[in-house]
C-alpha cells in the first residue's frame, strides 16, 4: 500500500528540553496507526510539528498527494497544511464554545469554501449556493456522527463526550485525507468509548481515511490500530503490530517504569 | 474578593499607561512663556479611564469563559421583542417615521445633534467589526475617524475635489491606513494589541498637531464645504437637514453590510477567531488576513464617518481625535453588547444623546459614564443585547447518504 506521511529523523527541541528526538513514522493510505507512550514522551509535540504549530528543529514530514510530489510539511502556515488535507483534534478540547453545533463544523467548511467580502455583502447566487452547501453539509456530517440533536446548541452546553465527538465532525468538514486524533477518547464512558470505536471503524471505511491515533486507552488502540509507535521521551522505543507491541519488553518497561497501573493488553 | 486577580492587573495596566503616556499627557511645553506646565490632573483621567476599561474587558473575558447561560433562555423581554416580527415590525415602522418627520419638527440644534449620534453609530458599528467580532481590541480606532476627516479636509483644500468623491476615497484610504498599521500590530494579541494601537491612534494626533506644513497643525482646517445636492445653494438649516437625512442613508447602508458581513463565511471566520484563535487556524482560516479584513473593514467606517464629521462640522482640529473619541467608541461596543448591530444603535444613541438632553449634569458626565458601564456590566455583563445564535435551516431527511 501506498504512504501518505512519511516523518523521517523529526526532532523538536523546547530549549535544553528534547521533546522529539529523531522520530521516525509512517502512515499507509487508509491505515489506522497509533501512537502511543506515557505522559510527556512528546505525542502531541508530534501532532503540533505536523500541523504546523510548531516549527521542527530538524527533520522531514511528507505528505504524499495522489498525483503529486510529496509535499514537506515543515514551516508551512497551520491553515495551509489544512487545506493540504490534514486535519486534527486537540486533547485539550478546543471548540468554539460561543457557537452553535452546527457553526462550529460551518467553520470547518472554511478551507472548501471561498466566497470574500464581496460576496457576503451582495450575496450573487454563487454564494448563496455555496452558503447553503455550507449548511447542509454541515448537517450531514453532524447526522453521521450522531450529533444532528444537538445542532443548535452552544458548543460549550454539551456534555463532554458530544464535544470530543464534534470535534471529530469540526476536522471532517475539513475534508481532510488524514486525520489526526489527539486522546479522543480521554474522559469517555465505556459506551461512548465504544461508540467512538464503531466510529472511526466507520469514518475509515466509508471515507478511505489514513487516520493517526493518540490514545491511552490500550483495549481500543489495540483494537483499531494495524500500526502502532511507541514514544519515550522523545524517543521511538518500539513500531509494530498491536500484538509485537503487547509483548515488547521495552514498551511494558516504560509503561509500569511510568504508571503501575497502565495495563498492555 | 471575586474580581481581586482583574483588578489587580488592571492597576498595573493603569499604572503602565500613566507612565508611557506621562510625557504627552503632563507635561506641556509652553513656548511663548518658556515654562512648561504640568497637568497633573491628566494622570487621573488616563488612569481612571484606562483602570475603568481594561477591568471591564477583563470582566468581560472572564464572563465570556465561564457563562453558563444556554443559547436560548433567559432571553429578556426586550429580546423576545426583536425575535417576534409581529412586534418588531409596528416598531421599525414607528422608528422609520420618527425618523423621518423628526427633521421638520425639531430645532436646527436637535437636528446637529441627531447627527453627531448618527455618526457615532457608524463609529460603534465599524469598531464592531473589529472588537465585536473579531475580537481584536483597539483602542485606537479615532486614527481612522481622523484618516478620514483629513482626507477630505486636505484633499478637498488642495485639490478642490468634491464631497461624493472624497466619500470613498475618504473611506479607502482609512482601510489602507488599517492595513497599513495592521500588519506590524496584528501579530500582538489582547493587551498588548490594545495598548499598541492606542500609541499608533497617538501617534497619528501628535504628528497632525505638529506637522503644521501639513495638517495646519492645532489650528485645524476651517470653511471644509457641506457636501452638495445638484448645486443647488442650502441655507445652514437646509444644510443640516439634508445632512441628517445623508447620514440616515448611509447608517442604513452601514447596517446592510455589517450584516451581511456578519452572517456570511467570513463573518464566522472572525467569530471563530476571537473564540480560539489556533483552533480557528486548524480548520483553514489564515489568521492574518481574518485579522487584516477585520482591521480594513472596521476602519473602512471610520474613514467614512470620518468624511461626514469634517462635512458636518466644516471645521477639524487634532483635539477631535483625542483617546476619549476612542474610549468613548469602545464604550458604545461594549454598552450595546459586543457583536449585535441593535444593541451598538442604541448604545451609542444613549452614550450620546443622554449627556445632551441633561446638560444640567454636564460636569459629571464622566462620572456618570464610568458608573453607567460599571453598572451595566454588574446587571448585563453582556451588553444591552445579547447576540443571539443564528439558527440555520436545512433538509435533514435528504441527507441520509453518508458524506
Ligand atoms: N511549548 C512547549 N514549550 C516547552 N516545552 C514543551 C512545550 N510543549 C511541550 N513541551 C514539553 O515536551 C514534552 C512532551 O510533551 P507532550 O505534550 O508532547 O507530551 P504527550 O506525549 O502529549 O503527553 P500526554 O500523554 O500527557 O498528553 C513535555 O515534557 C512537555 O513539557
Ligand atoms: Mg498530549
Amino acid at each position: 500500500m501506498d504512504l501518505i506521511l512519511d516523518i523521517k529523523n523529526l526532532t523538536m527541541n523546547f530549549g535544553g528540553l528534547k521533546a522529539l528526538d529523531g522520530v521516525n513514522l509512517h502512515i499507509r493510505q487508509g491505515e489506522i496507526a497509533a501512537l502511543i507512550g506515557p505522559n510527556g514522551a512528546g505525542k502531541t509535540t508530534l501532532f503540533n510539528c505536523l500541523t504546523g504549530i510548531y516549527a521542527p528543529s530538524s527533520g522531514d514530514i511528507l505528505l504524499y498527494q495522489p498525483g503529486a510530489k510529496p509535499k514537506r510539511l515543515n514551516g508551512l502556515k497551520i491553515n495551509t497544511i489544512t487545506s493540504l488535507g490534514v486535519a486534527r483534534t486537540f486533547q485539550n478540547i478546543r471548540l468554539f464554545g460561543g457557537m452553535t453545533v452546527l457553526e462550529n463544523v460551518m467553520i470547518g467548511r472554511h478551507a472548501r469554501s471561498k466566497s470574500g467580502i464581496l460576496g457576503a455583502i451582495f450575496r450573487p447566487p454563487a454564494t448563496r449556493v455555496e452558503e447553503k452547501a455550507i449548511v447542509d453539509k454541515s448537517y450531514a456530517i453532524l447526522e453521521y456522527i450522531d450529533l444532528a440533536p444537538y445542532v443548535n446548541e452552544l458548543a460549550k452546553n454539551l456534555p463532554y463526550g458530544a464535544q470530543r465527538r464534534l470535534e471529530i465532525a469540526r476536522a471532517l468538514a475539513t475534508e481532510p485525507r488524514l486525520l489526526l486524533l489527539d486522546e479522543p477518547a480521554a474522559g469517555m464512558n465505556p459506551q461512548e468509548t465504544r461508540e467512538l470505536e464503531g466510529l472511526l471503524v466507520r469514518l475509515q471505511a466509508d471515507h478511505e481515511l489514513s487516520i493517526l491515533l493518540i490514545e491511552h486507552d490500550m483495549k481500543l488502540v489495540m483494537n483499531l490500530a494495524r500500526n502502532i509507535f511507541v514514544l519515550d521521551y522523545g524517543e521511538e522505543i518500539a513500531r509494530g503490530t498491536p500484538l509485537e507491541i503487547r509483548h515488547n519488553p521495552a514498551v511494558i518497561k516504560a509503561y509500569l517504569g511510568e504508571e503501575a497501573d497502565a495495563e498492555i493488553g | 474578593m471575586k474580581y481581586a486577580p482583574e483588578l489587580k492587573r488592571s492597576a498595573t495596566i493603569a499604572l503602565w499607561l500613566i507612565l508611557l503616556t506621562f510625557p504627552i499627557m503632563v507635561i506641556q511645553v509652553n513656548t511663548i512663556e518658556n515654562i512648561v506646565v504640568w497637568r497633573w490632573m491628566n494622570i487621573a483621567g488616563v488612569g481612571t479611564v484606562a483602570f475603568v476599561l481594561s477591568f471591564l474587558w477583563q470582566i468581560y473575558q472572564h464572563r465570556k469563559t465561564e457563562s453558563p447561560l444556554p443559547v436560548s433562555a433567559h432571553l429578556p423581554a426586550f429580546q423576545r421583542l426583536l425575535a417576534d416580527p409581529k412586534l418588531y415590525r409596528p416598531m421599525l415602522i414607528f422608528i422609520a417615521a420618527f425618523a423621518l418627520v423628526f427633521p421638520f419638527t425639531a430645532s436646527h440644534y436637535q437636528i446637529n445633534i441627531m447627527s453627531t449620534a448618527l455618526i457615532y453609530i457608524m463609529l460603534g458599528l465599524g469598531l464592531n467589526i473589529e472588537v465585536g467580532l473579531a475580537g481584536l481590541l483597539d483602542l485606537g480606532y479615532v486614527a481612522f475617524y481622523a484618516v478620514g476627516a483629513y482626507s477630505y479636509a486636505l484633499l478637498n483644500y488642495h485639490f478642490g475635489l468634491g464631497f461624493w468623491t472624497l466619500l470613498p476615497a475618504g473611506a479607502l484610504l482609512a482601510a489602507f491606513f488599517g492595513i497599513l498599521v495592521g500588519f506590524p500590530v496584528l501579530r500582538l494579541r489582547g493587551d498588548y494589541l490594545a495598548i499598541v494601537t492606542l500609541a499608533f491612534a497617538e501617534i497619528l494626533r501628535l504628528v497632525l498637531e505638529n506637522w503644521n506644513a501639513l495638517s495646519f497643525g492645532p489650528s485645524g482646517i476651517s470653511n471644509i464645504p457641506r457636501p452638495g445636492l445638484f448645486g443647488i445653494e442650502l441655507t445652514l438649516e437646509q444644510s443640516a437637514v439634508y445632512m441628517y437625512f445623508l447620514l440616515i442613508a448611509l447608517c442604513l447602508l452601514t447596517i446592510f453590510v455589517i450584516y451581511r458581513l456578519q452572517h456570511s463565511r467570513i463573518g464566522r471566520a472572525w467569530v471563530a477567531l476571537r473564540e480560539d484563535e489556533l483552533a480557528c487556524q486548524a480548520m483553514g482560516i489564515d489568521k492574518t488576513r481574518a485579522k487584516l479584513t477585520a482591521f480594513a473593514l472596521g476602519a473602512t467606517w471610520a474613514g467614512m464617518a470620518g468624511v461626514l464629521f469634517a462635512a458636518k462640522t466644516t471645521f477639524i482640529n487634532p483635539a477631535s481625535f483625542t483617546f476619549m473619541e476612542s474610549a468613548m467608541i469602545l464604550a458604545i461596543v461594549v454598552l450595546g453588547g459586543m457583536g449585535s448591530i441593535v444593541g451598538v444603535i442604541i448604545a451609542a444613541l444613549a452614550i450620546i444623546l443622554l449627556p445632551e438632553y441633561l446638560r444640567v449634569l454636564g460636569d459629571y458626565r464622566m462620572l456618570l459614564f464610568g458608573a453607567a458601564l460599571i453598572g451595566m456590566m454588574v446587571f448585563r455583563p453582556r451588553g444591552l443585547i445579547t447576540p443571539s445564535s443564528r439558527t440555520y435551516v436545512f433538509q435533514p431527511s435528504e441527507h441520509q447518504e453518508r458524506t
